[in-house]
Parts: structure tokens; sequence; C-alpha cells
């Protein structure tokens, strides 16, 4: 068998949570909120689809439980920084830090805990044949489906913001809450929402974690997952199809460090790891210097409060 | 300063208090005394228990090490009862944090602490200078004091038995390990495991990858699904978690436990489990301080003590294997049967130990290489 199509095949099951993660804060970023407490959302929320996943034996429980938990997380970010104009980094800081220490807390007792394993993605005959295709086979049949879920949700994030009338709404608050208010939307209840649906998804993200990818809690299990996840979007320039592909580039570069070391190529693991975080600078580095680049995509709002009237 | 900003600052200062708040509430260890103290009054006649204090790195619910030391503590407390009063601070980072514990546990009158993680060893050093009366006990490492001493397992024992298994149930030839730290201890049991599975199929080779973690399940994970794709049918790991025997069990093939009985959590996959009993050792530590006889140097025990073992072998493993795997136990009991027996050729074609010649304690601190038969290089400092 091919081992590069089977690493490819891996890259795209690591970067999958990175996917809909991205997804998630880049329609929060899009409304103009920055919530660095991804890495907290991801965590409540990868213990509390641990705990259904284990208490009903359910995966798409265990993944609604997650973006649920995830959604009251963000919920609460949201009630700080939009109804109470709390500072906006403080804040996400805050929530990346106590979404650690509660899910911690929270999780001592699933420690060691063993779930089902996940059930073979297809089924039947079918499902076997798709499975021994070459290429898109191992590539996308013998996935778990939500990888299938991360693929339809790029598309459908995509045609939200540049094909809908909420996209431009939501991209217009992002740009310029004031004229977006003028006009008369509710810029306030738009963001609470993209906040609230942003959390949703890093919870699918951190549910997916525990209960499909590792598949187990313990401590700190994201691993800073969220924090790359925060620099997946702007590495996209805030692109959904960008986020897509660099999920998948982000997810294969430890992947390819294996690789390479079982192939008796030594690189230091250390230095791959930060390699997401070095791109993420060139690329906002390239982005602060073509300002065409900025008014394209980066939201103009990003960050700052807005107070009404 | 305007009274929004001022309001601002006020929520923040309650937001961050009260995350310093539950960050103390994640963060505070559970101590378990094990005699209550009312039942040392009632009876005054009785000395007072001997206090012992054991500091683990990890959660003890982490099915593996720390898990492993607990079962020891309380082999303690079943043997000894009241005459002793036993304590644990969990989830201690190595460091300065390490330090701050081993000292306040000296404070506290604990007259022996157990440290059970190498990074323990300098704080646990700087600490017994200034308690001369109270003992300390370090596990995995090299140096000690007028009252401190180490103790170890030897797993590359339990690593040579688990290659010897994996040396006949391979069809590809190829063996993985997931690896955490290219250590001494950790490259003994990587050339334990291939040395093992040579001797019973010479044309077997192991490939390695490196994790860099002792515990991050899904890095693991990875690290397996990589050697799974390159070829590797049979997986061991130098890791904590289950997520290697995880990974086998999804993809159909083969792997062990290390540090517990994994058997449950891959019944498939799992060809055995490396075990460590550290209740033997202990006991025979609060025995020497009971009776005054304790004294410094390093106690290294391994199968011939019962301390670590390979249990559970799998009833896919052939009699035939099971009964080679049992005969080289017994040699290692009666001291008949050495792993690192030479000639020991490294896989750069150098010779490490001359034929003939066994490895003593200096040789096997100092491994720096990989035997004939692993794939790769020994990352350096880099």
């Amino acid at each position: 068998m091919n081992e590069t199509v089977l690493l490819l095949a891996a890259a795209i099951a690591s970067g999958t949570p990175l996917v809909l993660a991205g997804l998630g804060l880049l329609i929060n970023e899009k409304s103009g909120v920055l919530n660095l407490g991804a890495e907290g959302m991801m965590l409540v929320a990868a213990v509390a689809g641990f705990a259904t996943a284990l208490g009903t034996g359910s995966e798409i429980l265990a993944l609604g439980a997650g973006a649920a938990a995830g959604a009251v997380a963000a919920a609460a970010f949201g009630v700080l920084v939009i109804g109470l104009n709390a500072n906006q980094y403080a804040a996400g800081l805050a929530l990346s830090i106590f979404g650690a220490g509660l899910s911690a807390f929270v999780g001592i007792g699933y420690v060691g805990k063993k779930l089902e394993g996940p059930a073979a993605p297809l089924a039947g005959s079918i499902g076997h044949w798709l499975g021994e295709l070459p290429l898109v086979g191992p590539l996308l049949f013998r996935q778990h489906p939500v990888v299938w879920l991360s693929l339809a949700l790029t598309l459908l994030v995509a045609w939200l913001l540049y094909r809908t009338r909420a996209g431009l709404v939501l991209r217009a608050v992002g740009e310029s809450p004031e004229s977006a208010h003028a006009l008369g939307y509710p810029v306030r209840t738009i963001r609470f929402a993209a906040v609230v649906t942003g959390g949703a998804l890093c919870g699918v993200a951190g549910a997916c974690l525990s209960v499909v990818y590792a598949p187990m809690w313990v401590e700190g299990l994201v691993a800073g997952r969220g924090w790359i996840a925060l620099a997946l979007t702007t590495f996209a320039t805030w692109r959904p199809g960008r986020v897509l592909v660099g999920a998948w580039l982000f997810g294969g570069v430890t992947l390819l460090q294996f690789h390479l070391q079982a192939q008796g190529v030594a690189i230091a693991s250390q230095l791959l790891a930060m390699l997401p975080y070095l791109a993420t600078i060139v690329v906002l580095a390239l982005i602060s210097r073509n300002p065409a680049w900025i008014r394209a995509n980066m939201p103009a709002s990003l960050g700052r409060p807005f107070h009404a009237g | 300063m305007t009274d929004r900003s001022r309001r601002q600052l006020v929520r923040l200062a309650g937001s961050l208090s009260a995350l310093a708040a539950a960050g103390l509430l994640a963060a505070c260890g559970k101590q378990e005394p094990a005699a209550p103290k009312a039942e040392a009054k009632a009876e005054p006649k009785q000395a007072d228990p001997l206090k012992a204090a054991w500091i683990y790195v990890g959660p003890v619910g982490d099915a593996g090490w720390s898990y492993a030391h607990d079962l020891g503590r309380k082999a303690v407390e079943a043997k000894f009862g009241s005459a002793v009063s036993t304590s644990f601070v969990e989830k201690v980072p190595e460091g300065a944090d390490a330090e701050r514990v081993i000292r306040d546990l000296a404070q506290q009158g604990n007259k022996i602490i157990f440290a059970t993680s190498f990074g323990y060893m300098e704080p646990m050093l700087k600490v017994a200078g200034d308690f001369p009366d109270v003992k300390f006990e370090h596990a995995t490492g090299y140096k000690s004091a007028p009252n401190m001493r180490i103790y170890d397992a030897s797993l590359y024992q339990d690593a040579y038995l688990a290659g010897v298994i994996a040396g006949r149930m391979t069809k590809t030839g190829t063996l993985g390990f997931v690896g955490s730290f290219p250590i001494p201890e950790v490259l003994r049991n990587i050339n334990a495991y291939t040395l093992g599975a040579r001797s019973v199929n010479p044309k077997v080779r192991t490939r390695v990858v490196w994790v860099n973690t002792w515990f991050d399940p899904a890095r693991e994970s990875e690290a397996a699904q990589t050697l799974i794709n390159q070829g590797a049918d049979v997986l061991l790991q130098n890791t904590d978690s289950t997520a290697v025997l995880q990974t086998a069990e999804k993809n159909g093939k083969f792997a062990f436990g290390w540090d517990s009985d994994m058997s449950a959590f891959g019944p498939k996959a799992h060809l055995a489990s490396a075990i460590i009993n550290w209740g033997p050792y202990y006991i025979k530590a609060i025995d020497d301080v009971l009776k005054g006889s304790w004294q410094t140097g390093r106690t290294i025990w391994g199968v011939k003590e019962d301390l670590n073992d390979l249990v559970k072998i799998a009833d896919v493993v052939p009699d035939e294997t099971k009964d080679l795997v049992a005969k080289i136990k017994a040699g290692m009991k009666d001291d008949s049967f050495e792993v690192f027996s030479g000639p020991i050729v490294d896989n750069a074609g150098k010779e490490r130990l001359p034929k003939d010649q066994k490895a003593d304690r200096a040789w096997k601190d100092k491994v720096d290489f990989f035997v004939a038969g692993v794939e790769g290089k020994v990352p350096s400092g880099s």
C-alpha cells in the first residue's frame, strides 16, 4: 500500500479537529470578536463529550454534548465581552485557563476509562468496496464520518459567508459595527450568536478529539490545538477553504515528523512543533505589509468592543 | 480613568480572582491519612505510627506509572496497619514545585519520603541535606546522599520478553516502538525489545518514533499509526497511556501493555502486559526504617525479586512461545540469563559489548546507542 497516501489520510484525520475549531473561530472573528478561549472551550467540550460517550455509547450524542458545552462556555464569554464590554483578550485568556482547570477537575473520574472504539465508517460490501478504491478510499471512505462533516461544514460556512444575506450582515458587523448599527442591525445580538456558534464548533472539535481521535480523556488532552486553531484563522487569512487546507497542513506537520523518524531521518520534533506558529507569524507580517490583503479578509473591527450610540 | 474603564477593571479583577480560586482547587493534591489520629490517641502506650509519604508525577488514576506506585503504597498500608501512616501528593511537577512539596512533607514529620519520578532527583537531594533525620528514597535516579538512596526496576527484562513474543508473532518482520525520550532507560528497552525479537527471528527490524512526552494519548496514537502505516505489526511503547494499544486494536495489529495490565483496552491486540509491582520494595524500605537498619545505596530489582514481570500473555501466542518466555524468565530468576550479554553490536556495526561478557550496571547506565536491527539514529541534543 502506498505510504504517502496513508500519510495524507492520517494528516486529514489529524487536521479534522483543527478544521472544525478553525471554522468556528472564523465565524467568531468575522463578527469582530476575538475569542482566545478556544483551548479552554475545547477542553470542557472534550470532557463533556467523553462523559456522554461513556454514558450513552453514542458518538453523535457525544459530539452534540461537546457542541453544547462549547456553546455554554462561549456564551459566558459572550456575556462578559459583548454584554459587559470586558476586554476581549483578557476574558479569552481567562476562559482558556479556566477551561483547563475546570475540565481537569470534572474529568478526574474519567481518566483511564475506556470507550468502545469508533465504529467502522462504512459497513457492508459497498462500504468495503469504496474503502478499497485507490487514493479516495483511504483518503475519504476509510475515514470517520466526522471528516465528512468537516468538509460539508467548510462548504456551508463558505456559502453562508459569501453567498447569503446573513453572511453579508455578519461580515458587515465585523467590518464596521457602527455602520451596521446605523442601518438598524442588532450588532450585539449578531455578535453573540456568532460567538456561541463558534464555541459550539470548537466544542465539536474538542469532543471529536476525546471521542473519535484519541479516544480517551486525560487532563490537557487538547494539548495546544486550540491555540493552533487560533493561529490557523490568521494563517488562512479568514477564508474557509484556506482553513481547511491549513488545518490539514498543520495536522500533517507532526505526522510528517513521525513519518520521517520511522524512516530513520532525524528532525527535532520541537522544531516542527513551532512551525504552525512560525507560519502564522510570516502570514501576519505579510498581510500587515500589504493593506489590500487586510482589507480583503481581516475583519476591521476585530478585537474592538462595540458601544451602541 | 473613566467610569466605564474602571468598571471593566473591577470586572476583570473579579474574573481573575475567580480563576485563581478555580486553579487552586484543581491544583490541590489529595492527602489520605491511613491511620485515623483518634485511634492513635486512644492507645497511648503504642508508639506513634511511622509517617511515610509518596509524591507522584501523574494522577493516581493514570492506569500506569503513578498508579503502580500507589498500589505499592497500599501494599505498605496492608502490611503494617497502624504502625505506619501513609500519605501522598499527586501531580507534582518536576522542578521547583517538587522541592517545595518534599520540604513540606519533611517538615510535617514524615520519616521516609518516596519520590517516584526521575526529575525529583535534584530537588530531593537539596532537601535531603536539610533534614538529616529523614530518609529519602528516589526512584530511577543515579544520585544519592547519606540519607537518600535510589531504587529502580528492570523493565528492560519485560521488554526483552515482549520482544521474544513479538519476534514470533510478527508477519511483516517489522516491529514498532513509540519512545518517550532518548534516555538510557528507554534506549535499554528498545534494545532489549529488539534483542528479544532477534533471538527467535534474526530478520526482525525495529522502527522507532519519538514523541517527546511521557503522556499525550493523541500524539502516541499518531506515532503508533505512523509505525503501522510503515509496516510495523507488533508495537511496544515506553509511554504511559493506553493509546498505542488502542491504535493497534483499531488497525488489527498487535501491541503490549506497559506499566500495568492494559488487556481491557485492546482485547484482540493485547499480547501481554509489562507490569511493575513496587509493593515488595516499599515494604522492605519501611521495614528498614522501623528496624533502624536503613542504609544508603542503590537497589535495582527485577523479575528475580518479582518487582517487574510480563503478565497476561494472550491466548493467540503459541504455547511453544509461552514456554520459551517461561524458560527465559526462570533464567532471569536464577541469574543464569542476562539480557545484555555479549557480543552486542550497535546498528552502525561497532561492538559495544565483547563476546562472553555480561553487561554490568555501569554499562547499562550509559546505553546511548541502538543495537543492530533498530533503524535510524539516536537523536542527539538537537
